[in-house]
């Protein structure tokens, strides 16, 4: 008990003494990706909404694509980071990939969620519905609920010394549902409905358009990372708000006594 | 490591059966949804037996929430999971013991809610090839959400708004068993497009669902018990 207790909170000394801890939500390397990241949204806005042309079958709504793709792609790497993270807390037993998890797997729900409504907003012209049983969409929607499920054990458990362990065990277990979910849906799609018909195939897909996909991904990325390094340091200030809180407000208590008492004396100098 | 499932099991069957909750309150609950899903689908018999794969496994899987809160009762007092870990019973032990429990109080259930889906519903179950496969899927299945059952009930265990946060967590990683059961189902009761032999391909992704969480829990369950 004792063991893994100091292993957890030892750990990151060992950790920030070569660097120093973060002090501020962000870093001259947060503050560089996040340029980066916003100039190529900007870059991608204009290749997705301008420069590329419509696409043949699908005319502008497959400029969805642009959006669509790139936020499936880094929430699926940012729920794979969390799995990774999650192992990382059972082997090293460290505080940074315990907050890497969890601030991966916020980031991981808010891509699929865009990911989800934009995918919805697109099937609704192109399919005729806004959502259909098909392996992917099922896959997706689950990923979300087991990860929202991740985060609401993880507020649950605020304050208690076990979360790490607790968590990265729940977040392993979610990791290995993906893949049997993804399989028994496949299943599942090629014994009921074949005729789920996807108009853009991806030989389709040339040119201007690959370029601003690629653009899109690559913004994704610096995104995700940026927002990363973020909610790390937020996390990580927050940790320390809570072991410091109490001190501080000890200290706060002891001065106001000291306050409190100072006022009486001076009250009754000027009294004699 | 069986060993101590077996006490394990033993302790709690044992109080399960002394307290009658099982009996008073599961069991009426799953015929009280069984019963629900004919009011709700306004009791058209056509599309109940139609249905029944899916009502069964929905009912199962609401009656394996409530078996999984259960299970975890007696230790959900306050320094009970030490007095567990003090016990010396091997933690993969108390893991099977537990799944062993929930296990058996499902099969119990899947007997009975099957027997109403028959009465309820009118489903007609048919020959001994597409019983066999019912059981094996029935059997199977209930493996692996004993298994994962057991796991979550563990972790959660001491955990403020438990109640709550069980559900929320375990429904959508027990929702492969419940694609992979109902399509077992349909094919042996023939209410869908699944063959037989696709029946049976399902209970091999059953199988291999109760196989990585048993494993799983085995492993997680000591770690998870250390400092509870």
């Amino acid at each position: 008990m004792t063991s893994i207790d100091t292993g957890l909170r030892a750990a990151p000394k060992t950790v920030d003494a070569p660097t120093p801890a973060p002090i501020g939500t962000g870093s001259r390397g947060s503050r560089i990706l996040g340029v980066i990241t916003l100039a190529l949204t900007g870059l991608g806005v204009l290749y997705g909404l301008v420069i590329s042309p419509p696409d043949a079958n699908q005319s502008n709504a497959a400029r969805l694509l642009y959006i669509h793709v790139p936020s499936a792609i880094v929430a699926y790497v940012a729920f794979g980071v969390t799995a990774f993270a999650s192992i990382m807390v059972l082997w090293k037993k460290t505080e940074t990939w315990d907050l890497i998890a969890a601030s991966s797997a916020e980031i991981g729900i808010v891509f699929t969620m865009v990911c989800l409504a934009t995918g919805m907003l697109w099937g609704r012209p192109i399919w005729g519905v806004f959502w259909t049983w098909d392996a992917r969409l099922t896959t997706t929607a689950l990923l979300l609920v087991l990860f929202v499920g991740y985060v609401a054990l993880r507020r649950a458990l605020a304050g208690n010394p076990n979360r790490a362990k607790w968590c990265a065990i729940a977040g392993i277990f979610a990791a290995i549902d993906v893949p049997i979910v993804h399989e028994s849906t496949t299943w599942w799609v090629t014994l009921h409905q074949g005729q789920t018909v996807r108009l853009l195939g991806e030989s389709q897909i040339g040119g201007t358009m690959l370029f601003s996909l690629l653009i899109m991904m690559v913004a994704g990325m610096c995104g995700y990372v940026w927002m990363l390094i973020i909610r790390f340091r937020v996390a990580f200030l927050a940790e320390r708000v809570d072991e410091t809180a109490f001190d501080a407000a000890i200290a706060e208590r002891r001065s106001e006594a000291e306050k409190s008492r100072a006022v009486p004396t001076i009250a009754t100098s000027e009294a004699q | 490591m069986l060993a101590d499932a077996l006490i394990v099991v033993a302790k709690d069957l044992r109080i399960e059966w002394r307290s009658r909750v099982g009996i008073d309150q599961l069991v009426p609950f799953a015929l009280v949804v069984l019963v629900l899903f004919a009011f709700a689908l306004d009791s058209q018999q056509t599309v109940l037996a139609e249905a029944t794969p899916g009502l069964l496994w929905v009912t199962i899987l609401l009656a394996l929430v409530l078996c999984v809160q259960r299970i975890f009762v007696t230790e959900s007092a306050p320094g009970l999971t030490d007095q567990l870990r003090l016990s010396g019973l091997d933690p993969a032990g108390i893991f099977l013991g537990k799944a062993l429990g929930v296990f058996i109080q499902l099969l119990a259930l899947e007997v009975l809610t099957v027997f109403g889906a028959a009465i309820l519903y009118s489903t007609r179950f048919g020959s001994v090839g597409s019983i066999a496969l019912m059981v094996c899927a029935a059997l199977v299945a209930s493996v692996g959400l004993a298994a994962a059952g057991a796991l979550y009930g563990a972790l959660l265990l001491g955990v403020r708004g438990r109640e709550t946060l069980l559900p929320l967590l375990l429904l959508p990683v027990v929702a492969p068993v419940l694609i992979g059961a109902t399509s077992a189902f349909q094919a042996a009761l023939g209410t869908g497009d699944v063959t037989s032999v696709q029946g049976w391909r399902w209970v091999g992704l059953l199988a291999v669902f109760a196989v990585a969480y048993v494993t799983a829990g085995i492993f997680a369950f000591g770690p998870l018990l250390e400092d509870t």
